[in-house]
Protein backbone atom coordinates (compact mmCIF):
# COMPACT_ATOMS: atom_id res chain seq x y z
CA UNK A 1 0.00 0.00 0.00
CA UNK A 2 2.63 2.81 0.84
CA UNK A 3 4.70 1.50 -1.79
CA UNK A 4 2.15 1.91 -4.12
CA UNK A 5 1.90 5.25 -3.02
CA UNK A 6 5.30 6.55 -3.19
CA UNK A 7 5.45 5.12 -6.63
CA UNK A 8 2.02 6.75 -7.46
CA UNK A 9 3.56 10.32 -6.03
CA UNK A 10 6.78 10.00 -7.94
CA UNK A 11 5.21 9.07 -11.27
CA UNK A 12 2.35 11.71 -10.90
CA UNK A 13 2.80 15.14 -13.22
CA UNK A 14 1.98 18.27 -11.48
CA UNK A 15 -1.90 17.72 -12.80
CA UNK A 16 -1.93 14.29 -11.20
CA UNK A 17 -0.43 15.16 -7.85
CA UNK A 18 -3.28 17.44 -7.14
CA UNK A 19 -5.79 15.10 -7.87
CA UNK A 20 -4.62 12.30 -5.61
CA UNK A 21 -3.69 14.99 -2.88
CA UNK A 22 -7.45 15.74 -2.47
CA UNK A 23 -7.78 11.87 -2.66
CA UNK A 24 -5.23 11.98 0.15
CA UNK A 25 -7.01 14.71 2.20
CA UNK A 26 -10.12 12.72 2.47
CA UNK A 27 -8.08 9.38 4.01
CA UNK A 28 -5.96 11.68 6.19
CA UNK A 29 -8.85 12.68 8.09
CA UNK A 30 -8.89 9.28 9.39
CA UNK A 31 -6.45 9.81 11.58
CA UNK A 32 -8.03 9.59 15.28
CA UNK A 33 -6.22 11.92 16.98
CA UNK A 34 -6.14 14.56 14.48
CA UNK A 35 -8.69 17.47 15.60
CA UNK A 36 -10.20 18.45 12.20
CA UNK A 37 -13.01 20.48 13.81
CA UNK A 38 -10.99 22.29 15.80
CA UNK A 39 -8.09 22.53 12.74
CA UNK A 40 -10.75 23.64 10.37
CA UNK A 41 -12.57 26.11 12.27
CA UNK A 42 -12.20 29.76 11.06
CA UNK A 43 -13.05 31.48 14.24
CA UNK A 44 -11.09 31.50 17.40
CA UNK A 45 -14.70 31.10 19.35
CA UNK A 46 -15.54 27.78 17.34
CA UNK A 47 -11.68 26.57 17.39
CA UNK A 48 -11.64 26.94 21.01
CA UNK A 49 -15.22 25.01 20.93
CA UNK A 50 -13.30 22.31 18.69
CA UNK A 51 -10.67 21.92 21.83
CA UNK A 52 -13.28 22.11 24.33
CA UNK A 53 -11.49 24.83 25.74
CA UNK A 54 -14.57 27.43 25.73
CA UNK A 55 -14.89 27.92 29.31
CA UNK A 56 -10.83 27.29 29.75
CA UNK A 57 -9.81 29.41 32.76
CA UNK A 58 -7.04 32.15 32.76
CA UNK A 59 -3.71 31.30 34.07
CA UNK A 60 -1.06 32.91 35.51
CA UNK A 61 1.11 29.63 35.40
CA UNK A 62 1.12 29.56 31.35
CA UNK A 63 3.86 31.62 29.97
CA UNK A 64 3.55 32.59 26.26
CA UNK A 65 6.43 34.13 25.17
CA UNK A 66 6.47 36.16 21.42
CA UNK A 67 7.72 39.36 19.96
CA UNK A 68 6.16 42.18 21.00
CA UNK A 69 6.44 43.11 16.81
CA UNK A 70 6.88 41.19 14.52
CA UNK A 71 7.91 42.41 11.35
CA UNK A 72 7.41 39.00 9.30
CA UNK A 73 4.16 37.25 10.05
CA UNK A 74 5.57 34.17 8.37
CA UNK A 75 7.76 33.56 11.02
CA UNK A 76 7.11 34.23 14.26
CA UNK A 77 8.97 32.33 17.25
CA UNK A 78 6.91 31.39 20.08
CA UNK A 79 7.34 29.76 23.08
CA UNK A 80 5.16 28.13 25.94
CA UNK A 81 5.88 27.74 29.24
CA UNK A 82 3.20 25.69 31.22
CA UNK A 83 4.33 25.50 34.80
CA UNK A 84 0.65 23.65 35.91
CA UNK A 85 1.25 20.39 37.04
CA UNK A 86 0.30 17.38 34.89
CA UNK A 87 -0.01 19.49 31.95
CA UNK A 88 -0.53 16.64 29.10
CA UNK A 89 -1.21 18.95 25.79
CA UNK A 90 -0.47 22.19 24.74
CA UNK A 91 -2.22 23.69 21.65
CA UNK A 92 -1.05 27.16 19.97
CA UNK A 93 -3.57 29.68 17.79
CA UNK A 94 -3.34 32.85 16.47
CA UNK A 95 -6.80 34.47 17.13
CA UNK A 96 -7.07 36.75 13.78
CA UNK A 97 -5.69 33.75 11.59
CA UNK A 98 -7.73 32.22 8.77
CA UNK A 99 -7.95 28.71 10.87
CA UNK A 100 -6.82 29.97 14.27
CA UNK A 101 -5.64 26.73 15.93
CA UNK A 102 -1.54 25.76 14.61
CA UNK A 103 -0.49 23.30 16.43
CA UNK A 104 -1.37 20.77 19.57
CA UNK A 105 0.96 19.43 21.30
CA UNK A 106 0.43 16.06 23.45
CA UNK A 107 3.01 15.47 26.08
CA UNK A 108 3.52 12.28 28.03
CA UNK A 109 6.12 10.31 29.65
CA UNK A 110 8.12 13.14 31.42
CA UNK A 111 8.01 15.28 28.73
CA UNK A 112 7.35 18.89 30.10
CA UNK A 113 5.20 21.54 29.67
CA UNK A 114 7.32 23.46 27.75
CA UNK A 115 6.68 24.03 23.32
CA UNK A 116 9.37 26.35 21.34
CA UNK A 117 8.48 26.04 17.67
CA UNK A 118 7.77 28.98 14.80
CA UNK A 119 4.24 30.16 13.59
CA UNK A 120 2.53 32.15 10.54
CA UNK A 121 0.68 35.12 11.58
CA UNK A 122 -1.73 37.10 9.35
CA UNK A 123 -2.10 40.17 11.09
CA UNK A 124 -1.81 41.77 14.91
CA UNK A 125 -3.54 39.68 16.98
CA UNK A 126 -3.42 37.46 20.15
CA UNK A 127 -1.63 34.39 20.29
CA UNK A 128 -3.39 32.15 22.73
CA UNK A 129 -2.34 28.91 24.31
CA UNK A 130 -4.37 26.28 26.03
CA UNK A 131 -3.31 23.81 28.26
CA UNK A 132 -5.01 20.65 29.28
CA UNK A 133 -3.67 19.62 33.06
CA UNK A 134 -5.65 16.86 34.52
CA UNK A 135 -8.67 16.81 32.68
CA UNK A 136 -8.91 20.89 32.78
CA UNK A 137 -8.30 23.49 30.33
CA UNK A 138 -6.09 26.85 30.91
CA UNK A 139 -5.68 29.32 29.13
CA UNK A 140 -2.89 32.58 28.36
CA UNK A 141 -1.97 34.59 25.45
CA UNK A 142 0.60 37.24 24.34
CA UNK A 143 -0.27 40.07 21.77
CA UNK A 144 1.82 40.31 18.85
CA UNK A 145 2.03 43.46 16.59
CA UNK A 146 2.62 42.13 12.51
CA UNK A 147 3.85 44.37 10.42
CA UNK A 148 3.63 42.22 7.07
CA UNK A 149 1.25 39.36 7.64
CA UNK A 150 2.55 35.88 6.50
CA UNK A 151 -0.19 33.70 5.09
CA UNK A 152 -0.05 34.44 1.92
CA UNK A 153 -2.74 35.94 -0.26
CA UNK B 1 12.48 12.73 -1.15
CA UNK B 2 12.17 15.15 1.19
CA UNK B 3 15.65 16.35 2.48
CA UNK B 4 17.22 15.38 5.99
CA UNK B 5 16.18 16.88 9.08
CA UNK B 6 18.02 18.23 11.66
CA UNK B 7 17.89 17.27 15.55
CA UNK B 8 20.51 18.21 18.40
CA UNK B 9 19.64 16.28 21.62
CA UNK B 10 21.38 17.78 24.81
CA UNK B 11 21.31 17.29 28.84
CA UNK B 12 20.65 19.99 30.70
CA UNK B 13 20.63 18.73 34.35
CA UNK B 14 18.23 15.84 34.66
CA UNK B 15 16.11 17.35 31.05
CA UNK B 16 16.62 16.54 28.29
CA UNK B 17 16.61 19.45 25.64
CA UNK B 18 15.86 18.67 22.22
CA UNK B 19 15.37 20.77 19.30
CA UNK B 20 14.58 19.48 15.68
CA UNK B 21 14.92 21.28 12.44
CA UNK B 22 12.55 20.15 9.86
CA UNK B 23 12.88 20.68 5.61
CA UNK B 24 9.17 21.48 4.31
CA UNK B 25 7.56 24.21 2.30
CA UNK B 26 4.84 24.26 4.54
CA UNK B 27 2.14 25.43 2.03
CA UNK B 28 -0.92 27.11 3.44
CA UNK B 29 -2.73 26.55 0.10
CA UNK B 30 -3.57 29.94 0.34
CA UNK B 31 -0.98 31.76 -1.51
CA UNK B 32 -0.60 31.92 -5.28
CA UNK B 33 2.06 31.08 -7.64
CA UNK B 34 3.33 34.44 -8.99
CA UNK B 35 3.34 33.54 -12.67
CA UNK B 36 0.65 31.29 -13.23
CA UNK B 37 -1.78 32.51 -10.88
CA UNK B 38 -2.94 29.59 -9.80
CA UNK B 39 -3.38 29.09 -6.05
CA UNK B 40 -0.71 26.60 -4.62
CA UNK B 41 -2.12 24.14 -3.21
CA UNK B 42 -1.49 22.82 0.75
CA UNK B 43 1.19 20.90 1.37
CA UNK B 44 1.95 20.54 5.09
CA UNK B 45 3.31 18.54 7.71
CA UNK B 46 -0.11 17.86 9.69
CA UNK B 47 1.31 14.96 12.57
CA UNK B 48 4.51 14.77 13.85
CA UNK B 49 6.01 12.11 16.77
CA UNK B 50 8.74 11.67 18.89
CA UNK B 51 9.99 9.19 20.63
CA UNK B 52 12.82 8.35 23.16
CA UNK B 53 13.94 4.46 23.36
CA UNK B 54 10.94 3.90 21.32
CA UNK B 55 8.70 5.40 24.00
CA UNK B 56 6.52 8.23 22.60
CA UNK B 57 7.47 11.55 24.51
CA UNK B 58 5.17 13.98 22.36
CA UNK B 59 2.87 13.37 19.77
CA UNK B 60 1.95 16.75 17.28
CA UNK B 61 -1.08 17.68 15.16
CA UNK B 62 -0.25 20.96 12.77
CA UNK B 63 -2.15 23.11 10.64
CA UNK B 64 -0.34 24.90 7.69
CA UNK B 65 -0.15 27.39 9.83
CA UNK B 66 3.66 26.80 11.35
CA UNK B 67 6.16 28.39 9.61
CA UNK B 68 7.97 26.74 6.62
CA UNK B 69 10.94 24.59 7.60
CA UNK B 70 9.61 23.88 11.30
CA UNK B 71 11.33 24.44 14.52
CA UNK B 72 10.85 22.07 17.10
CA UNK B 73 12.25 22.25 20.74
CA UNK B 74 10.66 20.12 23.27
CA UNK B 75 11.85 18.97 27.19
CA UNK B 76 11.56 15.50 28.47
CA UNK B 77 12.26 14.76 31.91
CA UNK B 78 13.97 10.81 32.64
CA UNK B 79 16.35 10.40 30.07
CA UNK B 80 19.86 9.69 30.24
CA UNK B 81 22.73 10.39 28.21
CA UNK B 82 23.11 8.03 25.31
CA UNK B 83 18.93 7.24 24.62
CA UNK B 84 17.88 6.96 21.38
CA UNK B 85 15.67 9.73 20.21
CA UNK B 86 13.67 9.87 16.80
CA UNK B 87 11.92 12.29 15.00
CA UNK B 88 8.99 11.24 12.51
CA UNK B 89 6.57 13.68 10.75
CA UNK B 90 3.78 12.55 8.17
CA UNK B 91 2.46 15.46 5.50
CA UNK B 92 -0.78 16.13 4.24
CA UNK B 93 0.25 14.32 0.79
CA UNK B 94 1.24 10.84 2.78
CA UNK B 95 5.12 11.97 2.82
CA UNK B 96 7.03 10.99 5.92
CA UNK B 97 10.50 11.74 7.00
CA UNK B 98 12.57 10.62 10.30
CA UNK B 99 15.84 11.67 12.37
CA UNK B 100 17.31 9.49 14.59
CA UNK B 101 20.10 10.86 17.00
CA UNK B 102 21.32 10.21 20.68
CA UNK B 103 21.10 12.08 23.91
CA UNK B 104 24.46 13.72 24.48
Amino acid sequence: MNLLRRYILKSAGAAGALAITSGLLGTGNAYAAYNTAAFSAKTIADALKGLGAESATASHDIIVKAPDIAENGSVVPVEVTSNIANTTNIAILAEKNPNPLIASFNLSNGTQGFIATRIKMAKTANVRAVVTADGKKYTAVKEVKVTIGGCGG
Amino acid sequence: MPEPMKMRATMAGDIADIKVLMNHPMETGLRKDAKTGQIIPAHFINEVTAKINDVVVLQADWSSAVSKNPYLNFKVKGPKAGDKVNVSWKDNMGATNSVDGVIS
